[in-house]
């Protein structure tokens, strides 16, 4: 199995990346991405490579790719600089993928990480979406969007092609203490902003769990498109109790205003989707995904949630250096030869 | 001596139960169902505040026995109130008269969850959006289920129009409930109409705060929060014998007819129920 790996400067990919080469099946492993990974990998190429050239066919080619990752896509604009530029980095690079990989006809394997985000949030969901319940009409703006165009062109490769065995994996919110998601950040505040009046309701995916998901799609065959979820929900209040957090709330209207503010200040980048998420939730139902994938997950949200908090009891708030400056440390490590790093 | 020993041993305990319960819920020590109904609170907090609205409107309950001991089962119930105030008040009696005190799950208007606070307690106490997803999912899982198939056309039709049933919506709700293999039991509410009488409304504050209608009742909105105090009316609840919608799945894929035919025999026995309720208890408030 040769593996083109994208997105590998997230801590998933560097993760996924450091799994998959200590695999027998994974013959070679490609990384992708703008920035290095994380880690230090020891048989992954890494190329850092901007996915909206169409030179990714001839990478495909060249290196004889059969099986593609693709983790490439970013829920918050800050990070990548800006909207526009999340856009295009989220729905230009995957059409161009998609499109590359439609050409490449080796290609056996796509596997997608995507996010329940394309369901929306509204006052009008269902108690739990299932898989059929994603489209334009749910997806709204921002990030959700961006995923849900992003599965469409992936989902054209797979009409085209239909011999490649493709994999959407739909995950609900991570969590861990590692993994620097939204809501890992947002639990991370001192006193946690609420929306007065709601109580959301959501699933939390462990990292650990969400690691061994991606593993098995890329070695074992599961085509679909998959809710990835435990079963069992919190709600924010029972989420902030178990966390021993001080819920603030915030009247709605406001909301918005509270959460730009939070970001222009750099304490936590949210969303306005992030937003509609704060005020309805969003649950969906993992049945298909647990019948494909049996009892693949060691975490239940409440699980994940307790996990995380007893973690970051052990190992209160390490500061999140920029990734310059893990190059930086990794370079000065290189050169004093001992290992000045952190958890590399 | 030993009596006031025992007492004070029971007074302990319940202190105990208590303060267990408010540890529990402190530290985030629950159980919730993927669709957010969390038991404890429902049967902790909000049943003994609902006791206090059967009280206060001297509910009469009729056949509370008749719903199945256990199985998917759905309520079919008259809508009225101007505030739905019935849903509430149905879902609670026969949690409190049904030998196995069943929580029916309430499906309920999208407004319902838009709203601030009304919106999080109907999730927690087990409620949903009315639609067919959510319907079947509950029944899947065996549990009562209680819609108003006449939606806001009942609980917001005018006084003189009291006690008559509206269109019974699509009959989606027989197609499901015949799909999941759930016998129907018709409930029937008299006394809601007299709580908050709706003698009117103002179209153009309804469409300011984005509601279905703005009402006006003798109380509301001259006596401003105050007039939202229902009246004492005097209430019915009856359960209705169960329908068993066997083969009507199969019967309803071909002839569509034959699921609105079994919507209105529901909607007829409802409405008989009512009727007979109304004669038997007299004077509305004495």
């Amino acid at each position: 199995m040769r593996v083109l790996l994208t997105g590998v400067s997230s801590w998933l990919g560097s993760r996924l990346a450091r799994r998959l080469e200590a695999r027998e099946e994974v013959e070679y492993l490609l990384a992708l991405d703008l920035l290095p990974p994380r880690e230090e990998l020891e048989r992954t190429e890494f190329l850092r490579f901007d996915l909206r050239s169409p030179l990714v066919y001839r990478i495909l080619e060249g290196a004889r790719v059969d099986t593609v990752v693709h983790l490439g896509l970013m829920a918050t604009p800050r990070r990548a600089g800006g909207r526009e530029e999340l856009k295009e980095r989220n729905v230009i690079a995957t059409m161009q993928l998609a499109a590359a990989c439609q050409r490449h006809l080796p290609l056996r394997k796509l596997v997608m990480r995507s996010t329940t985000a394309v369901y929306g949030s509204s006052p009008r969901d269902p108690a739990l979406f299932a898989e059929e319940a994603a489209g334009r009409g749910r997806a709204g703006e921002g990030y959700a969007r961006d995923a849900l165009e992003a599965e469409e062109y992936v989902a054209a490769l797979g009409r085209r092609r239909p011999e490649v065995c493709l994999t959407v994996l739909r995950f609900a919110n991570f969590i861990g203490a590692s993994i620097d998601s939204a809501l890992s950040l947002y639990f991370s505040l001192p006193v946690v902003p609420t929306a007065f009046g709601f109580d959301p309701r959501f699933q939390l995916v462990h990292e650990e769990d969400a690691l061994e998901v991606l593993e098995k799609a890329v070695l074992e065959d599961h085509p679909g498109v998959f809710n990835v979820a435990p079963e069992d929900i919190l709600y924010l209040s029972k989420a902030l109790r178990i966390l021993r957090k001080i819920p603030l709330p915030v009247l709605p209207p406001l909301a918005s205003a509270a959460a730009s503010l939070l970001g222009r200040l750099g304490v936590v980048d949210i969303s306005p989707e992030q937003v509609a998420f704060l005020l309805w939730g969003r649950v969906v139902d993992p049945g298909k995904f647990l019948r494909e994938f049996g009892r693949i997950l060691r975490y239940s949200s409440e699980g994940a949630l307790r996990d995380f908090a007893a973690r970051r009891a052990a190992s209160p708030a390490e500061p999140r250096a920029p990734a310059w400056e893990e190059e930086v440390r990794r370079f000065l490590a290189r050169l004093s030869g001992g290992s000045l790093g952190r958890g590399a | 001596m030993d009596e006031a020993a025992d007492g004070l041993r029971d007074v302990l305990a319940s202190v105990g139960r208590a303060l267990e319960f408010l540890r529990a819920r402190a530290l985030g020590e629950y159980p919730l169902d993927p669709v957010g109904f969390d038991p404890e609170l429902t049967a902790g907090i909000v049943a003994p505040a609902v006791r206090l609205l059967k009280a206060y409107f001297r509910v009469r309950v009729k056949g509370a026995a008749r719903v199945p001991e256990e199985g998917p089962c759905l309520l079919v119930a008259n809508h009225s109130g101007t505030l739905p105030l019935d849903a509430v008040v149905i879902a609670y009696c026969l949690y409190d008269e049904h030998p196995r005190h069943r929580i029916p799950r309430i499906l309920a208007a999208d407004l319902t969850f838009r709203l601030p606070f009304v919106g999080e307690l109907a999730r927690k106490t087990g409620s949903t959006l009315a639609c067919e997803e959510d319907a079947r999912r509950l029944l899947e899982k065996g549990e009562v289920v209680l819609v108003f198939p006449e939606g806001y056309k009942g609980v917001g039709k005018g006084y003189s129009r009291r006690y008559r049933l509206q269109r019974f919506g699509r009959a989606g709700y027989i197609q499901v409930a015949a799909e999941m293999g759930a016998p129907v039991v018709p409930v029937a509410v008299v006394g809601a109409e007299e709580a908050y009488p709706k003698v009117g409304e103002i179209p153009f504050l309804g469409r300011l705060f984005g509601l279905p209608y703005f009402p006006v009742t003798p109380l509301f909105p001259w006596l401003g929060p105050l007039g939202l105090l229902p009246l004492p009316s005097r209430w019915v609840v009856e359960f209705g014998e169960p329908m068993h919608l066997g083969g009507l799945e199969e019967r309803g894929k071909e002839d569509p007819m034959a699921l609105f035919e079994m919507s209105e025999r529901v909607k007829g026995i409802i409405q008989e129920m009512l009727h007979r309720n109304l004669m038997e208890r007299g004077h509305p408030f004495f």
